[in-house]
């Protein structure tokens, strides 16, 4: 690896900075090792099967409706923390109230909670003799069991990746426009919706994708509530154990790589987002 | 500091909004930590204490304990030169590396499972020759560690990657010219800079370590005291009808990210202070 | 100077985890000397019959063999138990809920002889079990046989039978009933129907759908391993929840083998072999009988009778013409389980 860095790269702009051969060369060694050599394996398994084999299978009817329901409910779980989000991270930044900064602590505790214990404390909670249920289930709404505890358990994990990501646009977006708005006759709705949200805009869709992207394979959280009904609550990760079980490996790394292939999708389309604006913002 | 909101809403409108806001952690938040902490302590401190000092038990902390403290150190150093490549230098395709530094953040806990039994199992591509060597790396400690780093392989990175972009490289470049060497200027310049940004993602990955579930599980092989970590022992016990041991385990595992949240307060505090990023 | 502290400690923490690695890579099982390791891979109920079992049977081999013995138990649904072996978890034995989980070990791993079932007494089934129904205190519901699983407004709780083993044979044993009552397989096949529309939750495993029928209080009835629902009317929840016997039900043989590539590597195969054995003696059945496991040793079954109703028991090889083709016909992708759980 030393002798690359003596080397000059012409594909990249030159920089005085040494290092770039050892540290460029040691994170794409590691990359390959932990993450690229690893993940080809679902390749090539998928290559394996052949082309009809893996539409067969990867698109049955019964992985569709888990699909279906994964990203439903995962869609579903990220509006409602695009919205609750937004209006946490609001209250952080804009408000004083006691008890703020316990509050703030606590929005990262999805990050830090194991998705097991998530998961059972969640069910305790919401299945029809549970704390919250036994509440519920007179009114006939049941959430244990149900794509809603499914949504549920998916807002837990996703919330803080929305409220993080707009904080920080939040308390930076300066008071002087709001002000200059203000003065130039808007009323306060107005001068939300026309300068406070599409500068926070793009940071809310951030949010919103790694939530989404986190829910869509969410399985620790999720198996314990969702009650695994083939067709009905059965997540697509679920069925990836389930195919297992059944010694279908063809099965699993077919909807494994589907699954993999969205969240690539979702993730760079993310990262070449935020490139376009960071370039925007640079010029 | 802070900027003191003037407030531009009315104070009912203020109150109203926190109050929403409040209500709907406390649901979706508060709750289900209470729940834990309530279900472990359900029948008093005695049976509480019998599950947390029970012999498996404590081989499944001594494990994950074990786990983190290994694929931790592993994800520091990966990510502190991934970030220093990717934010010191420009180069062509630097967007489909971060893309795949985040893959195993949206990957299902699953699926990282699943491609080590397809890599390592003994029907998988490497498994007929890891057996005829007697090495063993699924169903063992050595798989359980590599489908930690796994999972927990962005968590460093992608804290250290936005905090070294707006940093810039003035810094590094006059140390330089200064006459320090790469090292130097490295241990010196940078690394100061960073540290707290640094301890704040070493601490999301050790919570995230300590608590993966989902890719441990397919690996693990659940043996009792052997290969069961904190999570898998809490749905072990879960399945053994023994409630109050399954949630006082996992009343550990949320005192452990408890310990993380305040951690995490704290160096968000000195971070303040120290980097220069308040107003 | 700061930095030099964090970048000292940066180094000792590396070094530290690099240490551990390498004093973890020392340990692995076997056999040294005097001492020998069984790793019995199981499902999930019979962790308490092997607590019993265990370390009797190492005070025996103790005095046998002089060996000591140690056991690796790892429990969890029959079907990830068997996956696990397939792809290496090195077991010594499998203890699992049903003989098409070795069948598969056999077959796909060739870790075993295809005629294993054939190398101890009893289909390889040291104890055998039943399906039954528990139902609430009182029998609130009036459940009396499979008939009044279909009622109207009862809810019944069973796991997924893709993923769990007991799970299969409570759809075998509601399968029998429907052939019996209606005489032919089309009947059968519209009853498993009916019952499976009033299922609310499909649990992936036998535990987790006594949890939700015990402590989340869900369904009126559960289909449960006749061991299962004697631990829960025992000790789960004493008092709350009662037994009963239908009048057809299957005779579950949960087997045990040596899993024998396994073991010779190990050098294990003398005590894996008695170990198993064991199992069929006296000792190891009243233990077995303790457990709520039907003994296969007629002596000690008389002995437990009252624990023991007996009823009409059909058999996987008499009636359904042995696992493979059931559960090529029942439970495989495109068998009869997913035409009736197919959303209408």
């Amino acid at each position: 690896m030393p002798s690359m860095t003596t080397r000059k790269a012409s594909w990249r702009a030159p920089s005085v900075l040494p290092g770039f051969g050892l540290t460029f060369g040691f994170s794409l060694a590691w990359l390959s090792l932990i993450v690229l050599i690893p993940l080809s394996t679902l390749f090539l398994k998928s290559a394996g099967m052949g082309w009809h084999a893996f539409v067969d299978v990867g698109f049955s009817s019964r992985a569709l409706t888990a699909y279906r329901l994964s990203f439903g409910t995962a869609i579903a779980a990220a509006f409602v923390n695009a919205v609750f989000g937004l209006l946490v991270a609001w209250v952080l930044v804009r408000y004083e109230f006691p008890g703020k900064r316990v509050v703030s602590a606590l929005v990262d505790l999805p990050f830090a909670l194991p998705t097991a214990v998530a998961g059972i404390a969640l069910t305790a909670l919401y299945a029809p003799s549970g704390w919250v249920g036994q509440y519920l289930d007179p009114l006939g709404i049941k959430v244990a069991f149900t794509p809603i505890g499914i949504t549920v358990a998916l807002i837990f994990i996703g919330l803080p990746f929305v409220v993080r990501s707009v904080e920080p646009v939040l308390a930076d977006l300066g008071k002087d426009v709001e002000e200059a708005a203000a003065t130039l006759g808007a009323n306060r709705a107005q001068t939300f919706a026309r300068v406070i949200f599409p500068a926070i805009l793009p940071a809310l869709f951030t949010g919103f994708a790694l939530a989404f992207a986190r829910g869509v394979g969410e399985y620790g959280s999720v198996i314990f509530i969702s009650g695994n009904m083939p067709g009905r609550t059965e997540i697509a990760p679920l069925l990836i154990v389930t195919q297992l079980e059944q010694y279908n490996y063809d099965g699993a790394t077919a909807i494994a790589m589907v699954m993999m292939l969205v969240s690539f999708a979702v993730l760079f389309t993310l990262n070449a987002l935020q490139s376009i604006r960071r370039r925007r913002l640079g010029a | 500091m802070r900027r003191h909101a003037p407030g531009t809403e009315s104070r009912t409108a203020q109150v109203l909004l926190i109050g929403l806001a409040l209500t709907f952690l406390a649901f979706f938040l508060m709750l289900p930590l209470v729940a834990v902490f309530s279900e472990a302590l359900k029948q008093g401190i005695r049976p509480f204490l019998d599950a947390v000092t029970n012999p498996d038990a404590f081989s499944a902390i001594r494990l994950t304990l074990i786990i983190a403290a290994i694929s931790v150190p592993l994800n520091m150093v990966f990510g502190l030169a991934a970030s220093w490549a990717i934010t010191k230098f420009s180069f062509p395709g630097k967007n489909l590396l971060l893309t795949l530094i985040d893959l195993p953040f949206s990957v299902s806990p699953v699926v990282s499972g699943l491609i080590f039994v397809l890599l390592f199992g003994a029907q998988g591509l490497l498994g007929p020759w890891l057996s005829a060597h007697g090495v063993k790396i699924i169903f063992a400690v050595p798989g359980i560690i590599l489908a930690t780093v796994f999972i927990t392989f962005p968590f460093v990175a992608r804290e250290l990657i936005p905090l070294m972009m707006e940093q810039g490289k003035d810094d590094e470049e006059a140390a330089l010219s200064l006459g320090a060497n790469g090292w130097q200027t490295f241990w010196h310049v940078t690394l100061p800079n960073i540290r707290w940004g640094l301890l704040y993602g070493v601490l999301l990955c050790n919570a995230r370590a300590m608590g993966e579930f989902g890719a441990v599980s397919v690996v693990s092989g659940h043996i009792r005291g052997e290969t069961n970590t904190m999570p898998l022992h809490v749905e072990i016990l879960y399945n053994e009808y023994d409630f109050v041991g399954a949630f006082a385990v996992a009343s550990l595992l949320a005192a452990l990210a408890l310990v993380t949240l305040v951690l995490k307060s704290v160096l968000e505090w000195r971070f303040d202070l120290h980097s220069g990023a308040s107003h | 100077m700061k930095a030099g502290t964090l970048n000292r400690r940066l180094f000792i923490s590396v070094a530290a985890a690099t240490a551990l690695a390498a004093s973890l890579a020392g340990c692995s099982g076997g056999k040294s000397g005097n001492a020998v390791e069984i790793t019995n891979v199981s499902y999930d109920p019979t962790r308490e019959l092997y607590q019993a079992v265990n370390p009797a049977f190492a005070a025996y081999w103790k005095k046998k063999s002089g060996q000591d013995v140690t056991f690796r138990m790892s429990h969890g649904g029959s079907g990830k138990q068997s996956r696990a072996i397939i792809d290496g978890l090195e077991a010594d034995v499998a203890t699992l809920a049903l003989a098409y989980d070795i069948d598969v070990i056999a077959d796909k791993a060739k870790l075993l002889p295809a005629d294993w079932q054939k190398a101890l007494p009893d289909n390889s089934a040291p104890y055998t079990s039943t399906i039954v129904f528990l139902v609430r205190k009182g029998n609130p519901k009036g459940i009396h046989d499979w008939a009044d699983l279909v009622k109207p407004g009862v809810q019944v709780i069973t796991p997924n039978p893709k993923t769990s083993g007991g799970a299969r044979w409570n759809f075998l044993a509601a399968w029998a009933y429907g052939r019996k009552a209606g005489g032919s397989d089309a009947a059968a096949e519209t009853y498993t129907k009916r019952l499976f529309a009033q299922v609310p939750v499909l649990d992936s495993g036998a535990r987790g759908a006594t949890t939700t029928f015990v402590e989340r209080g869900i369904g009126d009835v559960l289909l449960a391993w006749e061991n299962e629902a004697l631990l829960a009317e025992k000790k789960l929840g004493a008092g709350k929840f009662q037994i009963v016997v239908p009048s057809i039900s299957v005779l579950a043989e949960p087997p045990v083998a040596v899993i024998a590539n396994n073991a010779k590597k190990h050098g294990t195969e003398a005590v894996s072999k008695a170990y198993l054995e064991y199992l069929y003696t006296p000792e190891a059945q009243v233990a077995i009988a303790r457990n709520f496991y039907r003994p296969s040793d007629p002596k000690i079954a008389e002995q437990f009778a009252g624990q023991f109703p007996k009823l009409n028991l059909v058999t996987i090889d008499k009636d359904f013409g042995g696992w493979t083709k059931a559960q090529k016909t029942f439970f495989d992708d495109g068998g009869v389980f997913d035409r009736i759980y197919t959303k209408k």
